[in-house]
């Protein structure tokens, strides 16, 4: 018994500590005031301009991609609309938004494909030894120039087991990014491996013809290099896909004549610019890896695309087990998956590599070192939480089906709603709730003052959770947002109604206030366990399922229906039974709120005797 | 004070009733006028959808750095308003870049369109070929839309599967299904009636009325299914149940919708009456009359059709047939029979029954029909009782009261 009375003012103190705890992280957050949203403190606009004349469908397609991108936490309420059908502005609550100029521009095409010839491997790469003269200019169609597929050279690999240098952890990737092997000096590695099978007579890659960056000419030739059309590899059956891998392989093995010609011939922009190409998947490609650190860039030349970025289900960005650098993890699902598993294993057998290439640029070409059969791979590169989130964001939504030109402008713009509707708000809201306490105090009398003290409490932690948010994950309060919270206001009321009628109907009853307020608990918390159940069902289909505003909104709604909960199981009911310990509550007194007149029954038992 | 609560007292003992679940006809009649009212406005009204949803044209002012200020922006937006031109009704203006200021209306004609030009012109000093126009896209296109409708969907699923799964009983669902979309219906109507424009404010409110309205309606289902479920007293049919539940949730609603409509009331006030268009506007008119219908609807509507669905099951038809025989057997046959008067009428004015009913009655015990005329100055009159008597609530009239036997005395 002694333990029962005790523990109402312990949870009471345990509660107010959390609530304290609360406004020190906001302090050492250190803003005290809320993140405001584009119609309140307007934000940064951003616009870019699509290259070339896109259909209007891929316009619209690009403009939803990017509008998941942006809103990807969902409380950010960015808007994004296009102009004319060539422009897409994006506006992004807050003066520094510029760091997300990246992430929503990259047209994030990702693709995997094998490399045939690296420029860090200190060898030129030799062609396979029977070239039929026959075989076309690259550049023309490339559906005949299979017919080199065997050829005998690298059958002597086997033997060569990847051997990773820095030990990454099996089942994924490895991080031998070749940025790091060229830091390092040749002496070891992968890319030795593979230049060492390759048993060429070493021309080494420097007396390529030096004079000219020939950029856009040494790219991709073909007729329309419209991205757009390019999207799509045929992707057949199983057995299909499975031949078109093994070519793939084969021929990254021994790429033929013309191919590492072009590849010779080709240069690197000195400038760290990446390099003009375009990124046709039926075609193999020469591109670049940008060099760490302002270095020299790396160029490559690859097969045709082996997996696709479609085929990817998942993208997120994480620090890996035991390690600490950030990577992007990345799931291969559907026919990529099969193919990732078979790359893998021929790569693990004859030391090959891989690249990863994004919007035609090489941002990573590991070897592997195990048979991945789960299609889990993680890009590793100098990545920080922000770029690797920057970039996990992009690949996440999907390409963009169009590119946009490099000059975005980017300004500031103020905000859309007339300034005196914040203060005009907040004025009614508070006009409004100072009306219902008022009422509360009058109809409840000594629990109303209960009622203040939660309502005070559940504002309080409103607002550092808001902070908090605004600080996390980039919650901005909009006016509708924040009249949203006045009225949940109504909503949190409503728990301390149906508490207190039900205390007053336990009452009615006939027992006392003590007793009444424990078993009128016992039946409102089932009630409002309900009730708050529906309300964050619909909070959080709103949350999972809208994009925009939708989205920022069922979040508020679901956060303070969680407050209000948190309110009335750890606050409310415990502040009531430990008032019910005092005589001013439980002895029926005038101003209780619980007295006989206020409950009606003094008049009632009169009548009921007579 | 006094008397309301003691109201309160009175619905909670059920000494005082309204019947929330009977009389089905006229409060169906009610709900379904309003609906159809409703949908007949926005038929033929329609709803003004703004800028977000269907696109438009933006301005672009250049303005000089000093002027590109809030309050210039705010000039141009009254000015823009009241330039009476039909989808410029309510623009937005913001300040851009420090030297420029945009104005956003919706997709106008030509000559529409030169107004607009005309309105900027008379607040910032500009030629009117240095005002360039883009064609803005919806940002509140089609696939918001769609993913709305389909959260909406699983949203209801989920809730019926819970009301089925909490209450046991998928005619509740069914019930808060029915009341959910008349408060939809009302509340989009009235919006339509208002002629403010639809934003995506106003969408929020309405989105924000889904749960309400369905939270509402379990919070009464609650009360609900205790009074039929575990405090079901013997002889009494679930529609009693039910009926007294309400009542007795009845206090609580009108507190919640007032303690819940006062902040949105000051709001909707200050919006529409002081400020003139703006997105607290729209959603406050969202919110404020659909928490009011959604409070209207548990009351007198959620009830009414759980009820109503309930009454064919043969459980529940066993279960009223008890009460009304129970009532039957029950009813005080003495109860209308009036005491002698000296020069009391042999036949009765029909009056006298009426007065009896509403003054007579200690509590709420149920009675038998007032009898026809013959029977009155006939039958048993009651005897005066020998020694002292009370109400007695399980024989339910007056009975002798049964003192000790030591206190009897010695016969």
């Amino acid at each position: 018994m002694a333990r029962k009375t005790a523990r109402p003012g312990r949870t009471l103190l345990v509660f107010l500590l959390g609530v304290a705890i609360s406004y020190g992280l906001v302090a050492l957050a250190g803003t005290w005031k809320p993140e405001l949203g584009l119609d309140l403190q307007g934000g940064t606009r951003i616009t870019m301009t699509a290259e070339g004349d896109p259909s209007s469908e891929s316009f619209d397609e690009a403009r939803k991609i990017i509008d998941q991108r942006v809103n990807s936490t969902g409380v950010r309420e960015a808007e994004v609309t296009t102009q004319d059908n060539r422009f897409i502005v994006v506006e992004i609550p807050g003066r520094n938004a510029r760091d997300l100029v990246d992430t929503v521009k990259r047209q994030a095409q990702l693709r995997f494909r094998l490399v045939a010839c690296a420029a860090d491997s200190a060898t030129a790469c030799t062609a396979a030894p029977q070239v039929d003269p026959t075989v076309p200019e690259p550049g023309t169609e490339p559906s005949n120039t299979p017919s080199n597929t065997p050829s005998g050279t690298p059958s002597d690999s086997v033997t060569q087991s990847g051997n990773p240098s820095d030990g990454a952890t099996s089942g994924s990737a490895n991080r031998a990014t070749p940025g790091f092997l060229h830091k390092r000096g040749q002496g070891n590695g992968p890319a030795e491996a593979l230049a060492s099978n390759t048993a060429s007579p070493t021309a080494s890659p420097s007396d390529a013809p030096s004079e000219s960056p020939s950029d856009t000419a040494s790219s991709d030739p073909s007729s329309s290099p419209s991205p757009t059309e390019s999207v799509a590899i045929p992707q057949g059956d199983p057995e299909k896909e499975a031949a078109r891998v093994a070519e793939e392989l084969a021929w990254s093995t021994s790429p033929d004549a013309a191919w590492v010609k072009r590849y010779n011939e080709f240069q690197c922009p000195t400038d760290g610019n990446p390099p003009q190409v375009v990124d046709n998947p039926d075609l193999p490609l020469i591109t670049c890896e940008p060099g760490d650190d302002g270095g020299p860039a790396v160029k490559y030349l690859l097969s045709k695309a082996v997996i696709e970025g479609t085929d990817l289900e998942s993208a997120s960005a994480g620090i890996p087990q035991g390690q600490v650098g950030w990577v992007v993890n990345l799931e291969i699902g559907g026919v990529g998956q099969d193919a990732f598993s078979e790359v893998s294993t021929a790569l693990v057998t004859n030391g090959g590599r891989f690249a990863i290439v994004l919007d035609g640029q090489v941002i990573s070409a590991p070897t592997m070192n195990g048979r991945i059969t789960n299609g889990q791979a993680e890009i590793s590169g100098n990545f920080t939480e922000a770029s690797a989130g920057s970039l996990a964001t992009s690949l996440k939504f999907g390409a963009l089906p169009i590119s946009f030109q490099d000059d975005v402008s980017s300004e500031t713009i103020g905000p859309s709603l007339a300034g005196d509707q914040l203060s005009a708000g907040l004025w009614a809201g508070g006009f409004g709730l100072g009306l219902v306490m008022l009422y509360c105090l009058l109809y409840y009398r000594g629990l109303g003052l209960v009622v203040l003290g939660s309502l005070a409490v559940a504002a309080l932690i409103t607002y550092s959770m808001v902070l908090l948010l605004g600080v996390s994950a980039g919650f901005t309060l909009t006016l509708p947002g924040i009249a949203g919270l006045i009225i949940a206001v109504g909503i949190t009321a409503d728990s301390f109604i149906i508490f207190f009628e039900r205390i007053r109907d336990e009452m009615r009853e006939g027992k006392t206030m003590r007793v009444a307020v424990e078993s009128g608990w016992k039946r409102a918390k089932v009630t409002r366990l309900a009730a708050n159940v529906v309300s964050l069902l619909s909070a959080s289909v709103l949350y999972f399922f809208a994009t925009g505003a939708v989205k920022g909104f069922g979040f508020a709604l679901g956060l303070s229906t969680l407050i209000d909960l948190a309110v009335l199981f750890w606050f409310t009911k415990p502040l009531v039974s430990y008032l019910g310990r005092y005589r001013f509550f439980n002895g029926g007194g005038r101003f209780s709120g619980l007295s006989k007149e206020t409950l009606g029954m003094d008049i009632a038992r009169a009548e009921g005797r007579a | 004070m006094g008397k309301f609560s003691r109201i309160g007292n009175d619905l909670y003992g059920g000494r005082r009733s309204i019947d929330f679940v009977g009389r089905k006809a006229l409060w169906y009649a009610v709900s379904g006028t309003l609906v159809a009212g409703a949908i007949a406005i926005i038929v033929l009204k329609g709803l003004n959808f703004g800028i977000e949803f269907t696109g438009g044209t933006q301005y672009r002012v250049p303005v000089s750095s000093s002027q590109a200020s809030q309050a210039t922006a705010d000039d141009l937006r009254e000015v823009v308003a009241n330039a009476g031109i039909d989808g410029a009704a309510n623009p937005t203006a913001t300040t851009a870049g420090g030297n420029a200021i945009l104005v956003q209306v919706e997709e106008l004609t030509q000559d529409e369109s030169d107004e607009v030009v005309a309105a900027i012109q008379t607040v910032v000093d500009v030629e009117t070929a240095d005002i360039s126009q883009n064609e803005i896209g919806a940002s509140w296109g089609q696939e918001v839309a769609q993913r709305a409708i389909i959260g909406v969907i699983v949203f209801l699923i989920l809730v019926m599967l819970f009301i089925w799964a909490y209450f046991r009983e998928w005619k509740m669902s069914i019930a808060a299904l029915v009341a959910l979309a008349h408060d939809i219906m009302i509340t989009i109507g009235i919006y339509a009636l208002s002629g403010f424009q639809v934003t995506p404010s106003a969408v929020t409110g309405l989105l924000a009325i889904l749960g309400f309205s369905l939270y509402d309606t379990v919070v009464v289902f609650d009360k609900v299914r205790e009074n039929t479920h575990e405090r079901l007293k013997p002889g009494q049919s679930y529609s009693d149940a039910a009926n007294l539940a309400v009542n007795q949730t009845l206090v609580r609603s009108v507190n919640t919708g007032i303690v819940a409509l006062i902040p949105i009331g000051a709001i909707l006030y200050v919006s529409a009456v002081q400020l003139g268009a703006s997105s607290l506007q729209d959603l406050a008119l969202a919110q404020f009359v659909g928490m009011a219908v959604g409070v209207y609807s548990s009351v007198f509507l959620a009830p009414r059709v759980l009820v109503h669905l309930k009454s064919t099951e043969s459980a529940i038809v066993l279960q009223e047939r008890r009460a009304k025989a129970r009532a039957r057997a029950q009813a005080d046959r003495y109860a209308s029979v009036p005491a002698f008067v000296e020069d009391m009428p042999v036949v009765d004015e029909p009056e006298d029954d009426a007065d009896l009913d509403d003054e007579g009655q200690p509590e709420s015990r149920p009675t038998a029909p007032p009898r026809g005329v013959e029977a009155s100055g006939r039958g048993r009159v009651v005897p005066p009782s020998r020694g002292p008597v009370k109400q007695s609530n399980s024989a339910g009239r007056v009975q002798p009261v049964r003192q000790t036997k030591s206190k009897r005395g010695k016969k």
